[in-house]
């Protein structure tokens, strides 16, 4: 009856799924995602302060995409990565850990202990595709959501289903 | 050495060790239900339809019996609709409740507490507060539902898509708040974990509760939480306790009331509350909550709070608003735990929302001997061992495991989690060259000039001011 088949891990109800985030400077790259098999984020322009690009690799195939806010092509990924995905991969690896970008984008770079820039070069070494941008738009919504969540009030109603997340020392 | 009578300081360690009755068999029926959500409810196989018509089993001598042996009969058919979705979630929460029950009655004998006046005042029946707009709450069940069919293994990107919309629609309504949280940092954690197919291990009890949680959480009245009453009194902080997930966290001040014109003194809780972006972190946490009650900081002080007319919960949840309270004298809160916490009666938690996870009974233990395991840190407390969770203690914080495991008092919530009972931290006595000095978990809600604690303070400020300066130019285009 699978009756003491579970691990301690699989009968917690506190069980940590997801490392939280480890702080960073944020004012370069406002979001970033492990998300839709992608790495994807939200890149802040570095001559115009009202544009932003969304940039995005794929994982395993590490096709890649960036446009503005406002569906223009990024001019610097062509054939190859451009900066703001460079820039991308760097602040995921700060918020996540190299290895856990490593592990969800499929890179193995060549000499053990993956590094940002170990990872991006393990990728462009592959001479990846450049990708749809189509997600663009998904991605910078969900961006403009959690920005949003700063506007929202805090309210001293107990939430009890927070008992459900408790806070970890653990980071990613 | 502690005399045998010494307020809250002994806990019969033994009675923490020893089997509860009937616990192994309600898991059992509720760990092969969550088996069945694994795989899901769609095709059910005979694994799954067994899981299922066990819950219906457990419960049925009780008033749920036929509902739940009907939602089972169709469910291990695969014709399960969302009605019996929901009965199946309620009897799997009965059960569970039950687990809760006789967990919590352990550890009132264990810690030989009074109970604020046992199920006789029992909240009226939830009645549906108008306001709740019936159609998100229909959206949010759907998607729960369709999340069953598919079970964990056959989760995607495209099905866990379908809660985005309806924690944006809920969040503005802080009547919501509840729900949202919860979907939210639901879905975040499936997201995550896409494809479902691929996933090394599940966490099979802890999404079947999120699950049965949320999906009990979509009946119209059964988020509410209204005020029963008022108090006033001096409010006696014990420590603060915080939880988080990526998009939401919440700060719960675990306190001792002692009611102005005497009276037994009351165990409280006033909490507070936001959802955030998920960059925000660390002191972020504080900054957030910190303009919202000013009980944090009067707790970071090291202060206690006169509160007046303060509406309070059945469950002993304040419901904070700072215009009914002024920060008090200083208070130190191992003095108020050794003088007042063995008296201190403690509500019960609501029928409806009874599971192993809320219990968090604040506790004083004195000594102990630290003992560093396999397992990690634990108590010996009477001969036994108490595990430490020194992991939920919050990194925006000066409590760190290493002084947890050199104290000799330590003020805590006593919980429970896959088969035992953990003692969480929320402060210890250490000694520092000879001399007694606290360390809280909590010490600095409320700001602090610890040097790690200014940097903190500063990277998360940094933080929200480029977000705020970004969502400035880029929400209203």
């Amino acid at each position: 009856m699978g009756v003491g088949a579970l691990s301690v891990w699989e009968k917690s109800s506190t069980a940590r799924v997801t490392a939280p985030a480890r702080p960073r400077k944020l004012a370069k790259v406002p979001f970033v995602e492990l998300a839709d098999g992608r790495l994807q984020g939200v890149v802040s322009s570095g001559s115009d302060i009202g544009r932003v690009y969304v940039s995005s690799v794929a994982a395993r195939t590490y096709a890649f995409a960036c446009s503005t806010n406002n569906n223009r092509p990024c001019g610097g990924a062509r054939g190859m990565f451009c900066k703001h995905i460079q820039a991308l991969v760097a602040e995921a690896v700060l918020q996540y850990g190299a290895e856990r970008v490593a592990r969800y984008l499929a890179v193995e770079p060549p000499d053990g202990e993956p590094t940002a820039q170990s990872i991006t070069g393990a990728m462009s070494a592959e001479r990846p595709e450049k990708g749809d941008a189509s997600a663009a738009a998904q991605v910078f919504s969900r961006f403009l959501r959690q920005l949003a969540y700063l506007e929202r009030e805090p309210v001293t109603a107990p939430l009890p289903e927070m008992q459900w997340f408790p806070p970890t020392r653990a980071v990613a | 050495m502690v005399p045998p009578d010494a307020g809250g300081g002994l806990m019969r360690g033994d009675l923490l060790s020893d089997p509860v009755e009937g616990l192994d068999e309600a898991l059992a029926v509720v760990d092969a239900f969550d088996e069945a959500l694994v795989a899901g409810l769609l095709r059910p196989g005979p694994a799954q339809a067994a899981g299922v018509s066990g819950l219906a089993g457990a419960v049925a001598g009780t008033p749920l019996a036929a509902r739940v042996a009907e939602a089972a009969e169709k469910a291990a058919a695969g014709t399960g609709g969302e009605d019996h979705f929901v009965a199946l979630a309620a009897a799997r929460s009965a059960l569970l409740g039950s687990v809760h029950d006789a967990l919590v009655q352990r550890i009132d004998e264990a810690v030989g507490r009074p109970v604020e006046g046992d199920e006789t005042a029992g909240p009226e029946p939830l009645a549906a507060a108008p306001e709740e707009a019936a159609n998100l709450l229909a959206a949010a069940r759907s998607w729960l539902c369709d999340l069953a069919r598919g079970g964990w293994r056959g989760l995607d990107h495209e099905l866990v898509a379908g809660a985005a919309p309806v924690v944006a629609a809920m969040l503005p309504e802080p009547g919501m708040r509840r729900r949202a949280a919860l979907l939210d940092g639901f879905a975040a954690e499936l997201a995550a974990s896409c494809p479902g197919a691929t996933l090394e291990r599940v966490p099979v009890r802890r999404w079947a509760d999120l699950w049965s949680r949320a999906l009990l959480l979509t009946v119209p009245g059964s988020a509410g939480a209204g005020a029963v009453g008022t108090v006033t009194g001096r409010l006696l902080p014990l420590g603060v306790d915080v939880q988080e997930h990526a998009t939401a966290v919440q700060a719960q001040v675990h306190a001792v009331l002692e009611p102005a014109g005497g009276g037994a003194p009351r165990l409280v809780r006033a909490s507070v509350s936001a959802p955030k972006p998920d960059t925000v972190v660390g002191a972020g946490l504080w900054q957030l909550l910190r303009p919202r009650m000013s009980l944090l900081g009067a707790v970071g002080e090291g202060r206690s709070a006169e509160v007046e007319a303060m509406p309070v919960t059945a469950e002993g949840d304040l419901l904070w608003d700072d215009a009914l309270a002024r920060t008090g004298e200083p208070a130190d809160a191992f003095a108020t735990a050794r003088v007042m916490l063995s008296a201190a009666t403690a509500a019960r938690v609501e029928p409806l929302d009874r599971h192993p996870v809320r219990i968090a009974v604040p506790v004083l233990l004195e000594g102990y001997a630290a003992r560093e395991g396999e397992d990690g840190l634990a108590f010996e407390v009477a001969g036994r061992l108490l595990a430490v969770d020194t992991d939920r203690m919050p990194a925006a914080g000066p409590l760190t495991p290493e002084a947890v495991a050199a104290s000799h008092a330590c003020v805590g919530l006593l919980r429970w989690d896959a088969g035992k009972f953990l003692l969480q931290p929320l402060a210890v006595e250490t000694t520092v060259r000879k001399k007694t000095v606290a360390v809280h978990a909590g010490a600095w809600a409320g700001g602090t000039s610890d040097k790690a604690g200014v940097r903190a303070e500063k990277a998360a400020t940094d933080a929200v001011a480029v977000l705020r300066e970004r969502a400035g130019r880029l929400l209203r285009t």
